[in-house]
């Protein structure tokens, strides 16, 4: 078994309004900033062991599948590196 | 008939739907998810709160405890479920109906009087009213907005699965009168059997001494 972190980005689909980006956007702006626009994601950093990348990947997405996103809302990705 | 209110930590709905179903003279009792759902359980309401805090996503982490399992299944056999608020996150998130209820677009918890029209009076929780019916009663979330993909909306509409509406007093369905930004103004869905979810609070206009009762009728499809 290896030490394995997965990363789990959990993002609206494209399309979804993100009120909550929005309203960051607004005050980024009230500071100053010029932007054209500006997305949010959840990031989860989860730490496993596996016994090989690809089956780290697999429980990782996994996890995705079944709680840290909603396929109805969201898309997602994962990547996977050996932990240090 | 025994309605089993579940209980999880962060409810804070469920004594006020236990006094909405006294009042109605409707069995009800308030059930622990820990204990799992009681045996003489004949309709289940899922009550309104902040069920693990929001954590995640509201009704994310409720929709996958052990208790679900037994009410998906009791909903499968065709017990009467009724999802409200975060009731409805959680039966949107566990499957149990289509859709997904996220952020208002206004980015705030917004507590206020709306009007519903009944889109489908073929229900119990609808048949106490006609179709097109107009009905007010109270919201209070900040996180509405319902969400579907286009074809599982074209499905929805298709099958007569959209129970309510956000209207106008004089039943159009407006974007001036979409509180939260709800695709087509949705506010509740009906799934599977006897399965319905929705975002305004009918156990808060049931008892006539806190004001409007139009939600009497719905809480009567568990009679």
């Amino acid at each position: 078994m290896t030490a394995y972190t997965a990363t789990v980005t959990v993002r609206l689909k494209r399309g979804v309004l993100d009120p909550e980006a929005e309203t960051t956007k607004r005050s980024l702006e009230r500071l100053g900033f010029e932007l054209d626009a500006l997305r949010s994601a959840d990031r989860f950093e989860v730490d496993l062991d596996a016994d090989s990348e690809d089956a780290a990947a697999e429980r990782a997405d996994e996890m995705a599948e079944r709680l840290l996103a909603n396929p109805t809302i969201h898309d997602y990705e994962v990547e996977v590196e050996q932990a240090e | 008939m025994t309605v089993s209110i579940i209980r999880f930590g962060g409810s804070n709905c469920d004594r006020d739907a236990a006094r909405a179903f006294e009042h109605l003279g409707i069995d009800a009792e308030i059930v622990w998810h820990e204990d799992g759902l009681p045996a003489d359980t004949n309709g289940v309401l899922l009550p309104g709160g902040f069920s693990y805090g929001d954590y995640l996503r509201a009704g994310a982490m409720a929709a996958r405890t052990p208790i679900m399992n037994d009410v998906r299944e009791a909903a499968e056999g065709g017990t009467p479920v009724l999802g409200v608020c975060n009731g409805a996150q959680i039966g949107c998130e566990s499957g149990l109906t289509e859709g997904a209820f996220t952020t208002n677009a206004s980015a705030r918890f917004q507590c206020e009087p709306v009007h519903l029209r009944v889109e489908n009076a073929d229900t119990p929780w609808t048949a106490a009213f006609e179709e097109g019916e107009v009905l007010e009663v109270p919201i209070a979330h900040g996180e509405g907005r319902f969400e579907i993909g286009a074809e599982r909306l074209a499905e929805l509409n298709s099958e007569d699965r959209v129970l309510f509406r956000y209207c106008d007093a004089e039943g159009n369905v407006t974007d001036d009168a979409n509180p939260n930004g709800s695709t087509e103004n949705v506010a509740g869905v009906l799934g599977k059997g006897n399965v319905a979810v929705m975002m305004p609070h009918p156990e808060r206009a049931t008892l006539p001494d806190i004001g409007g009762t139009d939600g009497q009728g719905m809480l009567e499809g568990f009679a």
